[in-house]
């Protein structure tokens, strides 16, 4: 630019003038897409990279990262707590995902054929999704008190059942979390459900009633293939959610959170407590990628059965 | 997909069929609806006792009162969250309404050489799950002094894949034709996607802010973690740490629950239709 005093400047718009249509878009598209490439390269992919690498170090905050290799995932498979912890994960999945996609199921199939009310009785399943899970934990911590405050005793007193421990139970704990974890989820399944059967067109269902087909074979060999899609993405979304269950059972384990003794501590609160109440990085970042790899798995089997029937 | 009006076929199939069987279902869909709101019914409830009718489980307070309103919002903590919580989710969601429509847009519309590679590797962040980037995401944040500022509880959500994957559906289905006629009326292209492409999409967008505002506003393991000064809590945040302090005072604690639902609760009675059609276009694109 200095060198060009014998000639006029060229404008920065002549410049651009001369460029092919082509190359102007080029230069646009890499125009919209600079900040974001950036952000998913700092903000995304290099945290991902660095938890690996934490993983395999001993870091605690204190003193610099040191290389342990893979001391982190030989502590956490000898420990006990860990499998007791990777036991309730799976437990929250395996009740959580059918019980709540059974539910939802049913109602969202009934709820479409309701046409009074229809809008009314829509929302009072939809609501409890909107909710904050932190709040509705306390919530729930407050039904499951024992008599005379909880609500959920006063009613089994009512009706002359014997009390139950809930929260204070190992046995009953987990599913006493679980519980709100479903009722909060219902909602957005039941609504994907509908707009999952909406979409499968009438005609289907007038060809199989002029074969004189019944309603239950109707849902068994037209709604249910056809709802494939809408079920198979909502067994992932649940599953995930489940797997990645946290703010239920942080809010109603406060004063012990995971407790009583473990049996209703998931997989993310182990993270949480070693990295931010005992700061073991490294080792809470070996954790990460076992949850990493757990979803991961959960992922790539969603793309094989949906891939499969195409 | 779109199709969210019963046909009348499907209507005169209805009339015929009033059979006792569809009043039963009606009548169990009725009290499951109503079983699903008894929690926060419940918790409007006690809200509304003084803490020696706690014991009362009757629905309907003897003596309502607001009592429990004036003292949780008296010292003004819960109105720093709330505020805290609107604008984290507001600004979350300005961001990404702008930066996964933006992206989503040039993915979908623009020509050019890496165009699958920028797109498949922004799908691939899909599969990491925020707790696998918290700890780094602390560590970034301590150096460079993000913790404890709205920023540092922002920052992670500024641009989100799934937004990003959402929109390229919906823009894709923008027909080129128009965009070229802008072209030719010499608009640039920056104008021709915000003016003449986002109007196109605004259904998918409503969707995207729903899902991002309602994310944002309800999130809680992040900015637990990356808040410890009680004036930056966000709402879910202060309620959890509110309620461990109140410890069995329920009354107190059910205000403050009340207190954290009932904006959503108010946005969803207003919009309601907006918002579950939202939720179907995500959930079905997405």
């Amino acid at each position: 630019m200095a060198t060009a005093n014998a000639t006029p400047l060229p404008a920065p718009d002549r410049f651009w003038d001369r460029l092919s249509i082509g190359t102007k878009r080029v230069i646009w598209a890499w125009t919209f897409l600079a900040l974001p490439v950036v952000f998913y390269a700092v903000i995304r992919f290099y945290p991902t990279f660095q938890a690996f690498w934490l993983s395999l170090t001993n870091w605690d905050l204190l003193r610099p990262a040191q290389f342990i290799g893979l001391g982190n995932y030989q502590k956490m498979f000898a420990d006990p707590i860990f499998w007791k912890v990777f036991q309730n994960t799976f437990l929250y999945l395996i009740i959580g995902t059918p019980v709540s996609l059974l539910i939802s199921f049913v109602i969202a199939f009934y709820l479409d054929r309701v046409r009074v009310l229809h809008g009314f009785i829509r929302a009072l399943y939809f609501l409890p999704f909107l909710t904050t899970a932190a709040a509705m934990g306390w919530v729930w911590r407050w039904f499951y008190q024992p008599v005379p405050i909880g609500v959920l005793n006063g009613i089994l007193g009512w009706m002359g059942l014997p009390q139950q421990p809930f929260l204070r139970s190992v046995d009953q704990a987990l599913i006493s979390v679980l519980v709100p974890a479903i009722w909060a989820g219902l909602g957005f399944q039941i609504i994907i459900f509908m707009a999952g059967l909406r979409a499968i067109p009438n005609t289907f269902y007038e060809a199989a009633r002029i074969d004189g087909l019944g309603e239950w074979a109707i849902l068994r060999k037209i709604t249910i293939p056809l709802l494939k899609p809408t079920t198979v993405f909502l067994v992932v979304f649940s599953s995930i959610g489940f797997l990645r269950i946290f703010d239920q059972v942080y809010n109603m384990t406060t004063n012990d959170p995971g407790g009583p003794l473990n049996s209703t501590k998931p997989l993310v609160l182990m993270i949480y407590q070693t990295a931010f109440s005992s700061y073991q990085m490294g080792y809470a970042a070996a954790q990460t990628v076992v949850l990493f790899t757990i979803l991961l798995i959960v992922s790539l089997l969603q793309l094989y059965v949906l891939r499969e029937k195409k | 997909m779109t199709a969210t009006t019963p046909s009348s076929t499907e209507l005169a199939a209805n009339s015929r069929n009033i059979r006792p069987g569809r009043i039963i279902a009606w009548t169990l869909l009725l009290i499951g609806g109503l079983i699903m709101v008894t929690p926060l019914l419940y918790m409007f409830s006690t809200s509304l006792k003084t803490s020696g009718q706690v014991y009362d489980l009757r629905l309907i307070p003897a003596a309502p009162t607001l009592d429990n309103y004036v003292k949780v919002l008296g010292d003004g903590r819960f109105m720093q969250w709330f505020f805290n919580s609107t604008f984290i989710a507001l600004t979350v969601t300005a961001s990404n309404v702008f930066f996964d429509s933006l992206v989503g847009y040039t993915l979908a519309k623009f020509r050019f050489r890496g165009r699958y590679f920028i797109f498949l590797a922004i799908l691939s962040t899909l599969m990491i799950p925020t707790e696998m980037l918290v700890i780094p995401w602390y560590l970034m944040s301590s150096q460079f002094g993000w913790l404890n500022s709205y920023w540092g509880i922002m920052f992670p959500g500024m641009m989100t894949a799934f937004g990003t994957f959402l929109m390229k559906q919906f823009f894709e289905g923008v027909p080129d034709d128009f965009l070229e006629a802008a072209r030719v009326d010499g608009l640039n292209e920056f104008t021709i996607w915000w003016k003449i492409a986002m109007p196109m999409v605004v259904p998918a967008i409503s969707a995207l802010a729903i899902f991002t505002f309602l994310g944002n506003w309800t999130a809680f393991f992040w900015p637990l973690i990356v808040t410890t000064s009680k004036e930056l809590y966000t709402l879910p945040v202060g309620i959890s740490s509110f309620s461990a302090e109140a410890s069995i005072q329920w009354e107190l604690i059910m205000t403050g629950a009340a207190i954290g639902t009932i904006p959503t609760l108010i946005v969803f009675l207003v919009l309601q239709r907006f918002i579950v059609r939202g939720v179907m276009l995500a959930g079905l694109k997405g």
